[in-house]
Order: structure tokens, then sequence, then C-alpha cells
């Protein structure tokens, strides 16, 4: 990782001592610029168009209890699971219609904020 | 009792407080690598300059068994001292005391310092090491937290405020540091963070180290909470004691004056620092040591949002706020993190009658969804409203390329720039040759028998006409093409005859800039 790289290195990184392989190039408004680029910048994510039938955690919690299984129909509104976050309980209710396709998670599970946890068909 | 033993008295009383949480504690304090409070501000002021107050104050705590505990300074160090002969009001808390944590005293003592800070107009230097809010002591220490956020909100652009953050500063503790000014950090000891690994761990199921969580390098390089990263308290104490010398005592006085030197023009010629095509990179930073008294440039965040570069030079012995495109790092572009960065600083500069100079060379603003969403809009006006609000002398000179918006936002003639130059290789436009032509001469490219010719044919036309500083230079927005070599003289010039400005501007209560 750069960001591990001592203070000295990364200070001769951003000289002209810098080997030109290591420069990149970043297009604006069609122009081509040679330059360096930030971690920040080569982390950025690149962005996907939402699926509804995709459904992903908006915060991170555990799972304290699933109400469907596989194959289920659901209505929009219907209880999907309770997920525990921060001590509070909270209602995950199915944003559209649908069947379940697929569950990603179990009971118990700790689940990150952004993880896919159930599919629609 | 004799006054003799009145006084061997009072000596035995401070050696006693003196030795703050005790040998132990002290030992544990240098195995973590860090130096006691003492230390810390004695090492920091000038020699034999410090006077501590409060020294015998004592907490109020009454339950949880608190009424039996002696905690030698409620945790923390006040006084008054100077650094390089400029007076300073300071405190330092005290680990080794109940781990610095603040109750009500100790939180009345920091109080008392800035509401003294505040009625002398001198700085006010807060070394924060505390293991958070007293819990035995309850809502109470809370209420010292508001008070102390309070009087930074108040102090804000009447004195200078600098936090060193010397240790653990977790919860609300760091809001403090927020509100103020600066805020210095050291490796392997500064930590951080709204909520700690554990609570993390606990709750989220996150494993993640106090380093990796809020450690110095994370607020230096990723978050931009940090201004100055150093890697030993003293070299962070060389960095304060500097800065001090580059700003003034409060808003109604100047920064202090020094003796003027030359640039290292040997080492800077600012004749070959930028390359003639605008599409090659180069570090501007060399362009300011060009023209700054002995080639000195201050940085302020030298690691985050590298696209623009931010600090104090002096020209001609005064202090100048440098706002400045970086077109080695992300060919200098405006993005969401470098407009707050640059924004912030124009707005410290303007506080402290500090004059602002601008080095433009930048093709606009980052394009991507991922800054759009971030608010690039919201976020990229805090540069415009900043530079418009600014009263103090602002003075642009255009390197390169000033393209688009990014020409308008960077203190442009149209935000009331002061004074606009440009050099001879400076092009300013709506947007690159390439793009431009592209969109122009669509039908013409599109229409060719050989469009690659045609575009190349149309691009350097446009290049022709448009790419140089003279578009802008027939319509008064450039005020005067210059050749490099002529920069210092010029920027002297241009401060010597505003140093009487008067920009009043419609009197409100504030404006709503878009925070």
């Amino acid at each position: 990782m750069a960001r591990k790289e001592s203070k000295k290195a990364r200070k001769a990184s951003a000289t002209k001592e810098e080997s030109p392989q290591r420069f990149n190039t970043l297009v604006v408004n069609g122009d081509k610029y040679r330059t360096l680029y930030t971690e920040k910048f080569k982390n950025r994510k690149k962005w996907v168009k939402p699926d509804q039938r995709k459904i992903y955690s908006d915060i991170p919690g555990t799972v304290l209890k699933l109400f469907v299984k596989e194959g289920q129909k659901v209505k929009e509104g219907d209880v999907m699971m309770i997920l525990e976050t921060m001590k509070m309980k909270n209602k995950i209710i199915f944003p559209i219609d649908g069947t379940v396709k697929k569950i990603y998670v179990s009971e118990e599970e700790r689940i990150p904020k952004g993880h896919l946890m159930i599919e629609l068909k | 009792m004799s006054l003799k033993r009145k006084i061997l008295e009072l000596q035995k009383k401070r050696e006693k407080v003196l030795q703050g949480g005790g040998e132990k504690a002290i030992e544990k304090q240098v195995a973590m690598g860090k130096m006691t409070a003492r230390e810390r501000i004695i090492t920091l002021l000038d020699e034999n300059s410090f006077h501590e107050y409060d020294l015998f104050v004592e907490h109020e705590a009454r339950d949880f068994d608190m009424d039996k505990k002696i905690l030698h300074g409620d945790g923390v160090i006040i006084g008054t001292g100077t650094i390089y002969g400029a007076p300073i009001c300071i405190y330092a808390q005290d680990f080794t005391v109940a781990g610095g944590s603040l109750g009500l005293m100790h939180a009345r003592k920091i109080t008392k310092i800035m509401d003294h800070a505040m009625k002398m107009r001198v700085p006010i230097i807060g070394i924060n090491d505390s293991g958070g809010a007293r819990i035995q002591e309850g809502v109470n220490s809370l209420a010292g937290y508001g008070e102390i956020f309070y009087r930074n909100t108040t102090a804000s652009g009447v004195i200078p405020q600098i936090s060193v953050i010397l240790g653990p500063c977790a919860g609300g503790a760091v809001y403090s540091p927020a509100l103020t000014d600066f805020v210095f950090v050291v490796d392997k000891i500064s930590k951080m963070f709204i909520t700690g690994p554990e609570v993390i761990k606990t709750v989220l199921g996150e494993e993640i180290s106090m380093e990796d969580l809020g450690g110095a390098r994370v607020h230096s390089e990723i978050t931009g909470n940090a201004h100055f990263y150093s890697e030993s308290e003293i070299e962070c104490f060389d960095q304060i004691k500097k800065l001090i010398t580059f700003i003034p005592w409060n808003n109604k006085q100047k920064a202090r004056s020094f003796d003027v030197k030359e640039p290292l023009v040997d080492k800077y010629k600012i004749d070959d620092i930028v390359p003639g095509n605008p599409k090659e990179p180069y570090d501007v930073r060399d362009v300011i040591r060009g023209i700054t008294d002995g080639s000195d440039f201050f940085e302020i965040q030298e690691m985050w949002a590298r696209n623009i570069v931010i600090g104090f030079g002096r020209v001609h012995g005064d202090t100048i706020g440098f706002v400045c495109n970086q077109p080695l790092v992300l060919a200098g572009v405006l993005d969401v993190d470098s407009s707050d960065k640059a924004a912030r600083f124009i707005r410290y500069c303007d506080a402290f009658q500090i004059p602002i100079v601008t080095l433009v060379d930048l093709p606009g603003y980052l394009p991507g969804v991922d800054q759009e969403h971030a608010g690039v809009i919201r976020h990229g006006a805090k540069i415009l409203y900043a530079y418009s609000e600014a009263t103090v002398p602002k003075i642009t000179v255009i390197l390169r390329k000033a393209y688009g918006g990014g020409y308008i936002a960077m203190n442009s003639r149209h935000l009331n720039a002061d004074f606009v130059f440009a050099w001879p290789g400076a092009e300013i436009a709506v947007m690159g040759p390439e793009g431009a032509a592209n969109i122009i001469f669509r039908k013409e490219i599109m229409g060719a028998k050989d469009p690659d010719k045609m575009r190349k044919q149309k691009v350097k036309e446009y290049k022709e006409k448009f790419a140089n500083p003279y578009v802008a230079a027939a319509k008064g927005y450039v005020d005067s093409v210059i050749e490099p070599e002529e920069t210092r003289k010029l920027l002297l010039h241009a401060i010597e005859v505003s140093k009487n400005k008067v920009d009043r501007k419609p009197i409100k209560k504030h404006g709503i800039p878009p925070f």
C-alpha cells in the first residue's frame, strides 16, 4: 500500500525525480493530461445502475430474524428481516413486489453496510 | 507561622501537584513514546516564559467514590508564555492524571484560559491528550465540552486557534480541534475518532486498529482533518513555532514582517519550471519557491487533496497566503476535496489580513459520477464563495491553462480580484483546444473526407486563435501579460499598492456559505 510508504519516499514521489512511467493520463473535456493519480482517485468506485431487485443493506448490523424463504412471493412493504444496529431493532421491508430468488444472509450473521442481502425475481 | 514557613509550605504544595499523576503514570506516558504535558509546554514555548495558573484547582465530583480521589490540577495544565516573543495562551491535558479525562473543573480551566486569550487577543494553543469524558462526572463533563466548543466558535476568526493532538482525542473531544484553525498530528501518537475500534467491533463486527481508523496518517492523507503531520513531538513543536511566525496575534493586527531575502533563483529558475505544453506536469511549489523570500514555502495539508497547494510564504518580508493548482497531481483539477481545502484557507487568510496570491493552471473541475454524487456542486461553490467574500488583497497569476469554471473559480477578475496577471503561455478559454474544436467544428469534422486530419487542423486553428492570454487581455479581464521573471516584482508592487485597500460589502449578520 502506498499509504504505508515512509514520508520521505512519499515526498520524493511528488518531485521531479519521479520516473516518467509512473505518470498517468487524466482526460478532462477531451484533452489528455500527463499527471499523477491520488490514492483516492485510484480507489474511486465505478458507478453501476442500481437494480431494485437486488436489496443491499443501508446500515451495518446483525440479522436477528429472517421472515422470508427463497421462492416466496412478497409484496412491497412486507417485512423482510429484523436488522439490529446500535442496539436498535430495525424492520427491513421490501421496496417492490416480487419473488425471493436468493437469500445471501442468515440469522445471527453480522453484515456491513452495502451488503447484498436478498435478490428478487 | 512566619512568612518564610509559609513560603516553604507553598513550595511543598507546588512540588506535590507538579508531579501530576505520579511516577508510575509518568513512566507509562514515557513508555508510550510521549512527553509529559508540562514537558511539552516547556519545550514548545520560549525558555522560562511559561507561567502556570490554576495549579491548585480540585474537582468537585462526589459520586462513585470520586470524593476520595485527588486529581492534581484536575488533569490539565493552563498558562501563558511566549513563542519567539509572541504572547500565547496554552493548555495541555495531562494524561498521567486520570487519563487526562475531562471533568467539570478540567473544562473550567480550559475555558478560563480560552477566555483569557480572547480578552488579551492572543493565540490559543491546545494540546490534546485525553481518554475522553470523565464518566463519573456524567453530564457535567458533557457540559464542559460544550462550553469549549462554544468558545472555539466565538473565537474563530478573532484569535488564531491551534490544536495539537498528542495522544487519544476521541468522541466529542474531537470537535474542539475540528473547530480550530490548525490541527497538528504526530505519527503513532495522535489518534482521533468519533467512535473507537472497540465499539465498531461490537456493534458492526468490523475490526480495525486505532492507527488505521484515526491515526496521524489517516487524518493527514484521507480525511483532511489534520493540517500538519510530523514524525516526532519535537518536529511538531518546530512546525507550530514556524506557523506562529507567519500569522498575526489577532484579526486586528498584521503578521510580523521579517528581513527581505531574495529567492534562490539559481535553484528555482522561474523561466524553466513550467513546460510549454499545457498537458505536461510540473511541481507548482517550484514556482512558489521561485517567488518567495529565501525560497521558503510553509505548506499546509501537504498530503491531502494534493491537486491544490496551499500555504504561507513571504514576499519582501510580509506573509502571503498561496493558493495554487498543482498540475503534478490530477492535472491540478478542482474537485470536492481541493475546493474544500482551498476555500477554508482563503477564509483564514481573509480573517487574519493576509493577502492571497493565486497561481492558476488547471483544466477545470474533475469529471466523474463519484464527484457529482459527492456534491462537487456545493463543495466547488465554496471556493467561489470564499474568493468573492474575501476583502484582503487578492492577486492572481495565470501561469498556463485556465479553462472553464476552473478559470472563474480561481480568483478571476469576475470574482473581484484586485490584480490579474498572466504569463505569455497562458490559455484562457472555455475548455482545452481539443474538446472545444470537437464541439465547435463538429459538422466540419464529421463531414470531412478525413475527419482526423480535419480535427487536427481545427484544433490547431482554435489553439492559435484562443489558446493565449490576449483574448482575455483585450477585454481587460487580464490586467497585464507579464514575463515569468517579473512575477515577484509585480506581486510586491501589487501588495504595496493594496496596503490601504477598502472593499466594503453590504452590512449583514453573516452570509450563508455552502458549508
